[in-house]
């Protein structure tokens, strides 16, 4: 099983609000000093899964990602948890692309790979949010899809995919190419190994550019966004707590249902 | 490119609260815009539901129906909603961020090349810069981004559920039910759906719940959550969990409350030994009432709480439930 999964690298999610800032002037999020960008972990999650697919029936996992020369870290990431190679896809013209723009980057790299048999990414980015970049690259490139997959098998030449829903689950049958994005219900990534970092720290991640992937630059960029950001705030914590003392838990507990009866709640 | 497409949702023949909220945020725009307002629905004998949503203010309830259009096939309501825009042309299609929402908005935003807003908590139309201005949570909900779409029309969004008022009927105002025949090449169809499982809910559920009592990775492990249990049928209260109690199996899946699971907004939310980490923040923090029981002082969720008591929920509970008795009493 051939498969490519595309991660993204974001601020780290996990950091508490006191410490997020914005630009609101600039529209930009101020990146914490010290924390280093991350895996979207929604996009470690689709590593995960292309690893637990290779180890039951083989093939070759190959990271796709864009950006700059910081991207070289969660490629290695990934190829430190088990996957086999690594492309970064940088060029100036990529810079400012919205969820169009970047489905069409990945697609256009991913007609180059010839044998293919599954493209994975993760269910959204944890930065923006949307959950747009596998539904539109499927477009692109004419695939069947598959969102929110937790678990996939392969039978008789067909992959069939456990589906996340809000209350229980989907399982649906599709033939080989096709693009799934993963929910995180199929549980935490594996760390990775000392010798899949040394593996990792040795290998060759090579750059391909908008001219090498055949990108058109009317495609690609902030000038091809669909939409424009108008503003970007920091929302106000209009809430107050009051923190409920007592002597013994029962003071605070008569304290509070007191208070959540006076709220009205109750 | 004119009007406004709501894609509504049925669940057992019922239109659903999201569509009805739905409803609103299109009559709004719709006044703004002097365009119609069309309420989409698909599925299987929609007569008599047609008739009882018409008056909820919508201008025409359009239906497309046939004996397997209920089962939701992602590709098949991609196919029926690109039949229907072509016939209908509108400017702005909605649709809630529920399973389907998540699922066919991307997929028939890709298909029409449209712009496209996931997850928004508002939407307005500006007159001045002719633009439709979409604002949603980003970050976790640590910031929110407004962003204004002109160009790439249709505009396809989704809406956060709870974000409006469901819209009333208004029987002085009744919109007309136009039927549209819709043939799909089944042939087309790349992927076979071949089971759809819902949990059982035992309990209430969390979307329509006004008290709900959520435990997150402090409880500790599955027996904890008997005090959790105890505490919400007092109350008489939904359950709900962050992802940790998901991650570790103590609780189902189907509990959790958070970005990617549950969006809620009850009366009152108790959060107990839950740190308060951004992603279950976006599901809860449009509660009216948020009390916040965690032993660490520190935790983020006191941030977002109203009322807190910082100590062990194994002292807290048992204490809480006595008291809540006595007060029904």
């Amino acid at each position: 099983m051939n498969i490519i999964v595309c991660v993204k690298q974001i601020q780290d999610p996990e950091i508490p609000a006191s410490k997020f800032r914005l630009d609101e002037d600039g529209k930009k999020v101020v990146p914490p000093e010290g924390i280093p960008p991350v895996i979207n972990p929604y996009d470690e999650l689709a590593v995960e899964l292309a690893i637990r697919i290779k180890e039951q029936h083989g093939g070759q996992i190959t990271i796709l990602t864009i950006g700059d020369d910081s991207a070289s870290r969660v490629v290695k990431h990934a190829l430190a948890m088990g996957a086999d190679e690594g492309i970064i896809l940088r060029d100036q013209a990529f810079e400012g692309s919205d969820s169009f723009s970047t489905a069409y980057i990945l697609s256009q790299a991913i007609q180059k790979i010839k044998e293919l048999d599954l493209i994975l990414c993760g269910r959204q980015a944890a930065d923006w949010d949307e959950g747009l970049v596998g539904s539109i690259m499927a477009a692109n490139l004419d695939l069947p899809l598959i969102t929110l997959a937790e678990s996939v098998d392969f039978i008789e030449g067909r992959l069939q995919v456990k589906r996340v829903i809000l209350d229980g689950y989907q399982v649906f049958a599709v033939l080989p190419p096709a693009v799934l994005t993963v929910s995180h219900e199929l549980g935490p990534p594996r760390l990775p190994s000392g010798w899949g970092i040394i593996t990792a720290s040795k290998k060759e991640i090579p750059v391909w550019d908008a001219n090498f992937i055949d990108a058109e630059q009317t495609q690609t960029g902030a000038d091809a966004s669909r939409k424009k950001l108008a503003k970007l705030f920091i929302p106000a914590r209009e809430r107050k707590c009051e923190k409920i003392q007592g002597e013994k838990p029962e003071e605070a507990a008569d304290k509070l249902a007191e208070k959540m009866r006076e709220a009205g709640v109750l | 490119m004119k009007g406004i497409l709501i894609c509504g949702e049925l669940k057992e023949k019922k239109i659903t609260s999201v569509s009805k909220e739905l409803i609103t945020t299109g009559k709004r725009l719709s006044s703004v815009l002097n365009q119609p307002l069309d309420l989409l629905l698909i599925g299987e004998n929609l007569q008599n539901v047609a008739e009882k949503v018409a008056n909820l203010g919508v201008d025409r309830v359009l239906t497309v129906q046939g004996p397997e259009y209920s089962d939701l096939h992602p590709e098949r309501l991609v196919a029926i909603l690109t039949n229907v825009c072509e016939r209908i042309n509108p400017m702005v299609i909605l649709f809630g961020q529920t399973d389907v929402g998540r699922d066919v908005a991307p997929r028939l935003a890709a298909k029409l090349r449209a712009s496209v807003c996931m997850d928004c908590v508002d939407l307005a139309f500006d007159e001045a810069s002719n633009a439709l201005l979409q604002t949603k949570p980003v970050y976790g909900g640590n910031a929110i981004a407004q962003w204004a779409s002109t160009n790439h029309r249709p505009h396809v969004v989704t809406m956060r559920p709870r974000s409006e008022k469901p819209a009333e009927p208004d029987p002085s105002n009744k919109g007309k039910i136009e039927p549209i025949p819709v043939e799909i090449d089944e042939a087309q169809m790349r992927s076979q759906l071949m089971e759809t499982t819902h949990q059982e809910d035992k309990g209430i559920k969390l979307e329509e719940a006004k008290v709900i009592v959520s435990g997150g990775g402090g409880i500790g492990g599955r027996e904890g959550f008997d005090l959790v249990q105890e505490l919400a049928n007092v109350l008489g209260a939904a359950v709900g969990i962050t992802r940790v109690p998901s991650d570790e199996n103590w609780m189902p899946k189907s509990l959790e409350i958070g970005q990617t699971g549950h969006m809620v907004s009850p009366s009152l939310y108790i959060a107990i030994g839950i740190s308060g980490a951004p992603q279950h923040l976006a599901g809860c923090s449009t509660s009216k009432l948020i009390v916040a029981i965690n032993k660490d002082p520190q935790a983020p969720i006191f941030d977002m709480a109203d009322f807190g008591i910082v100590g062990d929920y194994r002292e807290v509970l048992p204490a809480l439930i006595e008291s809540l008795k006595d007060l029904k009493k």
